[in-house]
């Protein structure tokens, strides 16, 4: 693609800092940070112990002597009681979330980095537990653990365990055949050492955030459980402290809302301490895209008449949203015209801005791409400032598009024929019948030898020369007036790029049609095109006609990408089959 | 098809059988307490080991469950030890109950979060921000003090529905609505936190993804490429996280019923392992993976149905 640079140099501040700037990081770890380190220094805070009975006190208010948040229905003192609890919470996080890591990451990084038996052994093992509904199983288990929470928060870790499996195996797959993990096995470091230096390293983010979420819910079980009565009566816990306030509600409701706010908090913090953790860490994932509402303009559309080329861009540039709110331009100024019927070569090294030339022209820019300048009209009429419906009535029935990588160019999810009848209907009144046979029609002129058996084939049912087929049929299936075509050989091995770009020049012979062809390929150039724009940069740096730009280059530009490419095969490579054939 | 469905049927039968063996096999290892504590005071050594002896418990582990085996498919799941009731019936009475909350919340859930999901992923900006806060809310208030919270408002002070109990739908279908509308809305809440996210998640990828340019240059709406195109794509990955969350709201639903004072499964679960009712813990295993089982196999065919790829394997 032609934005190339988007990496933004701020992402180099360390995580830690990013996250120590982020107020919701702070703050939820300062709310835990307070509660546990009450909880630890319980004793000192309080002269009650938590289950040290003051018939005296049954059921104090708030703000009692000697019980600053009261007491509870037996005399108990709330707060010696919740400062215990925060003890219990911590205890049970740590072991759920410490047995859960134990056995999910060790489990995951076997299972990714050994072979598929050992990986089907353990997916199949993982599979068994988290086939049963856990908070079930605890409770069905209960006589095992004898009421200790401290065994049960165990069972609950193992139970939290498949989670963690998926993510850290999921990573080790995908960093397994990384060329640095094989140069590392090539240069002759064990097994254990590759997954401790290479391997970790990469799952270290994910994991840490899992582990933020299941402190968390360790402590949301275990007072659900401890609510319900499950376990020792004499442990504390916010979960049996929410039980007896709950039977209390009515006589003293503030002994509800201690151990309420208590175990909110604590687990909210978690909750968004995770949160802020994967900001930091991965970044805050991609952005939602507005569709369907046309492309961000930061131009007054020019007036003129509408007379003039089939295609003419005038001063064109689009600019991206930097990281710190600035926008940068990566295309400026870029003007050129196609005719009616005439196959305009748009060229340039990649991130020079072809493709987003050629985007802007359909409409169909991320979202995040502002127009900042210039005009594009075809037929005369405008098209910078049109709104998505007013575009799409000229997308596929005047302007077509046939993109670089022909698979991920198909819905993987419906039939290829349906996705063409689909856009031959969207474009042009006809029924489906008509539709059908018109795409049938098509399939078999685009050179595919079973249109009946293409046209019901899912798209990982055929092979990428024939997708790239496929997509030349769908867009020129309602005869456009202007093909824009992105590096549509790419993608495709050599044999296929010729038959493909036969194709291409006999479809436009037959229907008359403009061409934009984006491409890096001075062969497909020479092969195809009547005019040339050799863009650099963002800019149209030399355009004019194939031959006098070929014969006398008048860029240094330009003859620099001549003299590189026509040493090399590229202009042999993409010859006519009938040529190739010879040599 | 058929073959794809009796593959998957059958890995869910072995997948049961085993897990039911795994609870006779962590039963087996407790049996003494429970006819202990069945005994109460007349435990001695030898009532214990009669008491063993007339249930046929003192066997071993594997001649237990093949003559379980062999009366369960006969559909006879012994009787409660206490009740001396026959299993199979209450559990189902009581799965009901349990379903009839669990299966309109889950349908809510779908509901509510592909729209949220899909409203902010193609929307952006406030519905995006939106749909985010809403999700995170209900991710962050525990679903415990969300159900007491519920109660206290609507039931206790308010007064507009019932805080406890359970009216059968063949009872009074009003009554009904009203019994389980609290509980099926904290296990919504619950769930669509969760949903929202994975189906807003997926939506922004597939979005994203170059077929969906494609059929934006060959005029399709942007309604149709939601729609039919991006939204079955987020489907299936989605489809995944609902079937987990059925599994945890079969769970989370013990805590529910326990605040709403409803005669479900997962309290039935409770009080058996409260008692040491072995059959009855046994009978509600059996259930529970039986139903997870089923709701894995309907996940996998609806998977099937929505991407292609997955029919083929």
């Amino acid at each position: 693609m032609s934005t190339s640079d988007t990496a933004a140099p701020e992402a180099r501040v360390p995580a830690w800092r990013r996250l120590a700037k982020d107020p919701q990081a702070v703050a939820a770890f300062a709310v835990l940070f307070v509660i546990f380190t009450l909880g630890l220094l319980a004793p000192l805070v309080t002269g009650h112990g938590p289950n040290e009975s003051d018939l005296s006190a049954v059921n104090a208010p708030v703000g009692s002597p000697g019980h600053p948040l009261g007491a509870d229905e037996s005399g108990r003192d709330i707060l010696a009681r919740l400062l215990h609890s925060a003890r219990t919470a911590a205890v049970s996080a740590l072991i759920g979330t410490g047995v859960a890591l134990a056995i999910g990451v060790t489990a995951g990084l076997v299972g990714g980095y050994f072979g598929r038996r050992v990986r089907f052994a353990t997916e199949w093992l993982f599979n068994l537990v988290m086939t049963f509904p856990g908070v079930l199983l605890l409770i069905v288990l209960m006589p095992l653990t004898g009421g200790d929470y401290r065994a049960t928060m165990l069972i609950f870790g193992v139970l939290l365990a498949p989670g963690l499996y998926r993510i850290v195996r999921n990573l080790v797959l995908g960093v397994k055949h990384e060329l640095y993990v094989d140069a590392a096995r090539v240069a002759g470091l064990g097994d254990a050492r590759i997954l401790r230096r290479h391997v970790l390293s990469v799952v270290r983010g994910p994991v840490i955030i899992a582990a933020a979420f299941m402190l968390g819910s360790s402590i949301a079980v275990q007072s659900g459980l401890a609510f319900l009565g499950v376990g020792s009566l004499e442990i504390p816990s916010f979960g049996a402290m929410i039980s007896s306030g709950f039977r209390n509600l009515y006589i003293a409701p503030a002994q509800f809302l201690w151990p309420s706010l208590a175990l909110g908090l604590t687990t909210a913090s978690f909750v968004l301490l995770g949160n802020a953790l994967r900001d930091a860490l991965e970044g805050t994932g991609p952005k939602p895209l507005k569709i369907g509402s046309g492309q961000r303009v930061a131009v007054a559309p020019e007036d003129g008449d509408g007379e003039g080329a089939l295609l003419e861009v005038r001063g064109l540039a689009i600019a991206y949203p930097a990281p710190n709110g600035s926008l940068k331009t990566v295309v400026e100024d870029v003007s050129l015209t196609v005719e009616k019927g005439q196959v305009l070569g748009l060229v340039g090294e990649s991130g020079s801005g072809k493709t987003q030339t050629a985007f802007a022209t359909l409409g169909v820019l991320p979202a995040e791409a502002v127009v900042t300048g210039g005009s594009i009209r075809f037929e005369g009429r405008e098209l910078v400032g049109l709104d998505d419906h007013a575009l799409s009535r000229l997308r596929g029935k005047e302007i077509a598009y046939i993109p670089q990588e022909p698979m991920s160019n198909l819905d993987p999810s419906y039939r290829v024929g349906a996705q063409l009848v689909e856009g031959v209907r969207a474009a042009l009144p006809v029924s489906a019948r008509e539709a059908r046979q018109r795409v049938l029609a098509l399939l078999e002129r685009v050179g595919i030898a079973d249109p009946k058996r293409c046209f019901d084939s899912y798209p990982h049912q055929i092979s990428g020369g024939m997708a790239q087929r496929v997509l030349i049929a769908g867009a020129v299936a309602s005869r456009p007036k202007l093909l824009i075509a992105d590096e549509p050989t790419t993608a495709l091995d050599v044999t296929v790029q010729a038959e493909i770009l036969d194709l291409l020049r006999d479809l436009q012979s037959e229907l008359g049609m403009a061409v934009l062809l984006v491409t890096h390929n001075f062969g497909v150039v020479a092969d195809l095109c009547d005019r040339i724009a050799v863009m650099r940069e963002g800019a149209i740096v030399e355009s004019g006609d194939v031959r006098d730009v070929f014969r006398e280059p008048r860029h240094p530009y330009t003859r620099m990408l001549l003299d590189s490419i026509l040493d090399g095969s590229a202009v042999r490579e993409d010859r006519p089959a009938a040529e190739r054939s010879l040599t | 098809m058929i073959s794809y469905i009796a593959k998957r049927l059958g890995t869910g039968i072995v997948l049961a059988l085993l897990v039911v063996f795994i609870t006779f096999l962590l039963i087996g290892t407790m049996v003494e307490d429970v006819a202990r504590t069945i005994l109460g005071q007349s435990a001695t050594p030898e009532t214990t080991a009669a008491l063993m002896a007339a249930k046929g418990w003192d066997r071993p582990v594997p001649v237990q469950y093949w003559d379980w085996l062999v009366a369960a498919v006969q559909g006879d799941f012994g009787q409660s030890v206490y009740t001396s009731l026959p299993v199979g019936p209450a559990v189902a009475d009581r799965l009901a109950v349990t379903l009839s909350i669990i299966v309109p919340a889950l349908l809510l859930t779908v509901v509510i979060s592909v729209c949220l999901g899909v409203w902010s992923a193609s929307r952006g900006g406030a519905a995006d921000r939106i749909a985010q806060g809403l999700s995170l809310t209900g991710y962050v208030v525990p679903g415990l003090l969300l159900a007491i919270g519920l109660v206290v408002l609507l039931a206790v002070q308010l007064k507009w529905l019932p805080a406890t109990g359970y009216t059968p739908l063949a009872d009074d279908p009003v009554g009904w609505l009203r019994s389980i509308t609290i509980p099926v809305v904290v296990l919504t809440i619950g769930g669509v936190a969760n949903l929202t996210a994975q189906v807003r998640g997926r939506m922004i990828d597939e979005l994203r993804k170059d077929y969906v340019r494609t059929l934006r240059t060959r005029g399709v709406s942007s309604t149709a490429i939601i729609v039919k195109h991006a939204l079955r794509n987020a489907g299936s990955p989605a489809l995944t996280v609902l079937s987990l969350e059925f599994i945890q709201m079969l769970g989370g639903a013990l805590i529910i019923e326990n605040v709403f004072a409803l005669p479900g499964y997962g309290s039935y679960a409770f009080n058996a392992a409260l008692q040491g009712d072995i059959p009855v813990i046994l009978g509600i295993t059996a259930f529970g993976v039986a139903l997870v089982t089923v709701v894995n196999l309907a996940t996998d065919l609806a998977n099937g149905w929505l991407n292609p790829k997955a029919r083929v394997q």
